[in-house]
Formats: C-alpha cells, structure tokens, sequence
C-alpha cells in the first residue's frame, strides 16, 4: 500500500500493531517472569539459587511432593478420560446429527453450549448429589471426575468440531462413499475422521487445557488434581507451587500453539 | 479399450410403480420406466420434478414407499447402496479431499477388498480413460471443476457397475467445459456400453447426449422418447414447451385444427375440446416472407451458427424467429412474417 490515504475499516498499520502486540506481550509476560524470577529465589535475604528446581527432582525429597506428583498423574488421567468421552460420545452424537438428523442440529449446539453459561460453582451444587450416585456405581476414583469434565468442555469441543463439520460436504462424501460400496464403519473410519481430523485434534487438545485449568468442581467434590494441590502445597512451599504453575502454563501453551499448527495445515499429506 | 474396463453388456432397469414421499409430499407418484441394456437415458426436467430423486431411489440413497425397482429382472429396493452396484457421479464435487485422485478412484476396489497391485493398475487404466493419468498424485483442490468431475466419474466405473449414474454432474461447470465434458461422458458410455441415467435440468445438454429423454414433471414422467420425438411431437403442452423454445400464441382449436395468426395448423398430440387455446409456435417455425403478417422488428440477437429476430405482430405479440444469420433486421424495421405449415401443440385457454 502505497498510497497515504487512511483506509477505513483497513487492519492497522505496522507501528500500531507493535504497538499493540508489545502492550500486550508485556502484560502477559511481567507476570510469567516474575514468577520466573521467584522461584530462583533464596529466601527473603536477596540473591538467587536453583535450589527449589533441584529439590522438585532430588529422590530424597520426593516424599515431600509425592501429592503433587500424583495430582499430575490425576490430572493427566480426567485428560484422557475427558477426551475419550469427547472423542466417543460427543464426536458420533454430531456426526451422527449432522447426517441423519439434521433438523437437531440447532437444539445440539444449544444444549453444548449450556455449560459455558453456567458457573462452575453453580455446576457444582447440582453436581454434588448425582456424583453421590457416581460413586455408588463407579467407585470413588479420581477419573469419574471426568464426568463433570466431559460437560464443562463441550462447548469448546463443540465449537472446533463444528467448524471442521461445516467446512467439508459431509452427507455427499459419505453418500460418495457408500454408492462406492463402504459400509457405516468404512464410510466413518476411511472418509468422515480424516476430513475432521483438524476439528478432531483441536478439540481434544483444547479439552486438555481446560482439564488441566479446572480448580472450582474438583476443590468442592473434593478430589485432587493439579490446581487443587497447586494450591495445597503453596500454603507450605510456595516456590514449587510457581514452579508447577509455570511448568503447566508452558504445557498448556504449547498445547494451544499445537492447535494454531494443526489448524492451519491443510488436509493434503504431500503437495506437489 | 482395455479389457478390465471393458463392461459387461449393461443391465436392464425398470421402474415399476415407483412411489416416494417427503414428509407428505409426493417426490415420485407411481414412475414406471424401462431402460435397454447400454441404454443412455436422460431425466429431464425443472427442479422439484423428482427426477433427482428417482436417480437416487434407484442407487439406493432414498428408500421408496411403493412399486419396485428392478435391475437385470430383479427387484433391489432392500439392497442397501453399498451393496448394489451402481456408479455415482454427484451434482456437487464429492472427491475426498483427504485422498490424492488415484487413491480417490481406487476407494472402491479397495472397499471390494481388491489386491493392492491390481487396484492401482485399474485405477491408472480408468484414470487414462477420462485423459487423466498425469494427475494422479494431485488432491481434489489442486484440481479445476472440470478435472474434479472427470476423477468423480472414473471413481464410479472402476468397479465395472452395472450401472451409470450421473446426477447433474455438468451444472458446477462453466459453459465450454460442459460441452466437452459432456460429450467426453457419451463417448466413453458408448465405448463401455454401460446402462446409464443421466439427471439434468438443462433440455439442451438431454437433448445432446441421450438416447432417449424422459421430461419429468410433479414426480411423474410425461413424455418419453428419443430427442427428435420430443422435439417434434411433444405428447403436450408441457413438453412442448420445456423442450425447446415456443412462442405462446393465441389461437383457436376447431376439430383437430388449429388457426393460429390465420394460418390453419394440424394439432399435436391429444385430442380435446373445441375451443380457444394457447399453441406453441417453435422459432424455426416462423419465417421472414415477402407477403404474410405484417410485423415490425423488436431486437435481433446473433447465436453464431444462427440469428434470433423478436418481432411485434399487429395486436402487440412479441413473436421470436429464428433464421440464418445472413438476414440483418434492424430494430424498426417493417417485414413480413408466416408460419411454416408444421403441427403445433396447443393447451386450452382458461
């Protein structure tokens, strides 16, 4: 662009986008960094030590952080459990809406996201007597928690598989596929998950993150993930608390950079 | 013509009593049709005439509430689709995106459990049939419209089906290609003498590629036949008028007669009642004369191979005519106009 005439509506100019970008960097970075800067900290008497790192990794400390590891290990469980609810209810329900039963399309997409207007803290007083039952029939383990999970991030999944749903003609390719000769299970493994790959990884992937986030309904049914013992063990060493946060801030942007990938490659393996 | 596309001798299909229902409405009201083996026969008609879903009831794709569907004599209305056998070429591109165009046209051997070798020698074969085996390794957006719908139709007869379906797969197409594209699919349904229905809205592309045409209407069929039976003695009115083009004239029907302009024309079709009617006059029909109806000339258009002249006869009538492109009417201009002594179809006038 040339010309010095101001275009409305135009996106900004290059000084105004640095600007914006370095505001904005600066706002999420001060945070992380202090963080950073905290945990090499030796004490309150100044200086700095990789002393609280090492401690985290040294065997003869471990039982000191044992519940931390294990609400790690928790979480990464309701994870997995979260995302495979995802991934076999939520995932054949919309294709299966999206094909058969068009019609329902609208009151899918209301129902998924109901949970996003909801507060967590709200979710948990209705949830608190079903996982009375729950537990009756499922035991008391940590993973039913991914029952709750399952919920509160449907609307997120929703809307990443939606997006990859409307973007391919789903009822011709199928109807392609079987005149073709595939049946349900061929038309679904070899045509419809290929084509809804990206929805599919963006979806669980961005589950992980909320997973990993979720404090209120695991502090109020009482069971253990990472953020609840996040803040158990900072009560009595605040150093591995930040440590831990800044380890899961860096997972979870990863995962959320991941997501940026994969929703921008297209479908082709190999172009020519 | 290599041998493992070579089809065997196509099969018969017939419509018996067809019946469909959308939700009350009727798609398909009884449709009985009979196609030869290697037969190409087009559906002809204007959207909602149920022509596409008589194309789809037939490939399994509609379930039908009545009558039956018989391929080679035997009724196959509980075969689901993948069990029936029939190529498929879609209205909208259907490639999977996912797959490169050989693996795309080797989806169904592969669904037929066929050996990974001979797979990709049949898929290259049918590949080279529709001229395209130097894009084998593109996927569906690297290829034009065109391209996508050729890979789409060679998809649908690497399994030798027992028949062609083709479900408006020109009207994405921009102009020129459809032509080509058009007669490229007559040549090759020629060369493999496979039975084939061809659904379209376009009179002209029907016309131009088919055996016989049938002009569908509110989920019946009116007419069918070969082109040139329905060009020149339309069963009625409709037909008439939905293929080809006709100028609607006032005119009177008097015992088989009709007087149209003053001029005295037998009538098409069926008989009926006395009286004033509406009749269909083909631009071809009508002609430049040194004495006749005096007219005056409205706009004239060049079609390459030939001219179209609107005049305004005596009580306002636009009338069209079609002519050599040697004759130059200017707008304004005074001539004289006759019809030539061809039967018309004409419908009573309310």
């Amino acid at each position: 662009m040339t010309s010095n005439a101001v275009r409305i509506g135009a996106e900004p100019g290059k000084l105004a986008r640095r600007t914006i970008l370095t505001v904005v960097g600066v706002v999420f970075a001060i945070p992380i960094i202090s963080m950073m800067e905290f945990t090499f900290r030796d004490g309150l008497g100044g200086g700095y030590t990789l002393e609280h790192w090492v401690a985290l990794f040294d065997p003869e400390q471990n039982s000191k952080y044992r519940q931390l590891f294990q609400a790690v290990q928790n979480s990464f469980v309701l994870a997995v459990v979260t995302v495979t609810i995802i991934l076999f209810v939520l995932l054949p329900t919309m294709i299966l809406v999206q094909l058969q039963f068009p019609k329902l399309r609208r009151v899918l997409e209301f129902i998924c996201i109901i949970p996003i207007t909801v507060p967590a803290i709200v979710l948990v007083v209705g949830l608190a007597p079903v996982y009375g039952i729950v537990v009756r029939v499922f035991g008391g383990s940590v993973w039913t928690l991914a029952f709750a999970y399952g919920i509160t991030v449907l609307p997120y999944a929703y809307r990443a598989i939606q997006a990859s749903i409307t973007s391919v003609d789903m009822t011709t390719l199928s109807e392609a596929a079987r005149s073709l000769g595939a049946g349900w299970l061929n038309v679904l493994w070899r045509v419809l998950l290929p084509n809804l790959r990206r929805g599919i990884l963006a979806a669980s992937l961005i589950s992980v993150a909320v997973v990993l986030g979720e404090y209120t309904i695991a502090s109020l049914l009482n069971r253990q993930n990472l953020q609840t013992a996040l803040v158990q063990v900072s009560k009595s060493d605040p150093y591995a608390a930040v440590i831990f946060a800044l380890l899961a801030l860096a997972f979870v942007f990863l995962l959320l950079l991941l997501i940026g990938r994969v929703g921008s490659t297209r479908p082709g393996r190999k172009t020519t | 013509m290599s041998d493992t596309i070579q089809q065997a001798p196509g099969a018969t299909v017939d419509f018996v009593d067809v019946i469909k229902d959308f939700a009350g409405q009727r798609a398909l009201s009884g449709v009985n049709l009979s196609v030869a083996p290697g037969e190409f026969v087009a559906l002809l008609g204007p959207s909602g005439c149920g022509k596409t879903t008589a194309l789809r009831a037939l490939s399994g794709l509609e379930l039908v509430d009545g009558g039956s569907i018989l391929i080679d004599g035997v009724d196959v209305v509980n075969v689901p689709v993948n069990k029936r056998d029939m190529g498929m070429v879609f209205q909208s591109y259907s490639l999977f995106p996912h797959l490169t165009t050989i693996e795309n046209v080797e989806f169904g051997l592969r669904m037929r459990k066929v050996a990974a070798s001979e797979r990709r020698r049949r898929a290259s074969e049918t590949l080279e049939l529709v001229g395209l085996s130097h894009l084998e390794g593109r996927y569906a957006h690297q290829l034009s419209g065109g391209q996508q719908q050729r890979v789409a139709l060679a998809r649908a007869l690497v399994t030798r089906p027992r028949v062609l379906l083709l479900d408006e797969p020109l009207s994405a197409l921009d102009a020129k290609v459809r032509v080509q594209l058009r007669d490229e699919i007559r040549r090759i349904q020629t060369d493999l003498g496979i039975t084939t229905l061809f659904v379209t809205h376009d009179q002209e592309e029907a016309l131009a590629v088919a055996d016989r045409v049938a002009v569908m209407r509110d989920g019946n069929i009116e007419q069918i036949g070969t082109p040139e039976e329905l060009y020149m003695s339309p069963a009625n009115p409709f037909v008439a008028d939905f293929v080809g083009l006709s100028n609607h004239v006032n005119a009177e029907h008097v015992g088989g007669t009709v007087t149209v302009l003053g001029t005295r024309l037998p009538l098409l079709g069926e008989r009926q009642p006395d009286g004033p009617v509406t009749a269909l006059i083909r631009p071809e029909d009508v002609e430049f004369a040194v004495e006749g109806i005096p007219a005056t000339v409205v706009a004239s258009s060049f079609l390459g191979s030939l001219r179209r002249t609107q005049v305004r006869v005596a009580d306002g009538l636009i009338l069209s005519i079609q002519h050599e492109v040697g004759e130059h009417p200017a707008p304004g201009d005074p001539v004289h106009i006759m019809l030539r002594g061809r039967p018309v179809s004409a419908s009573p006038r309310v």
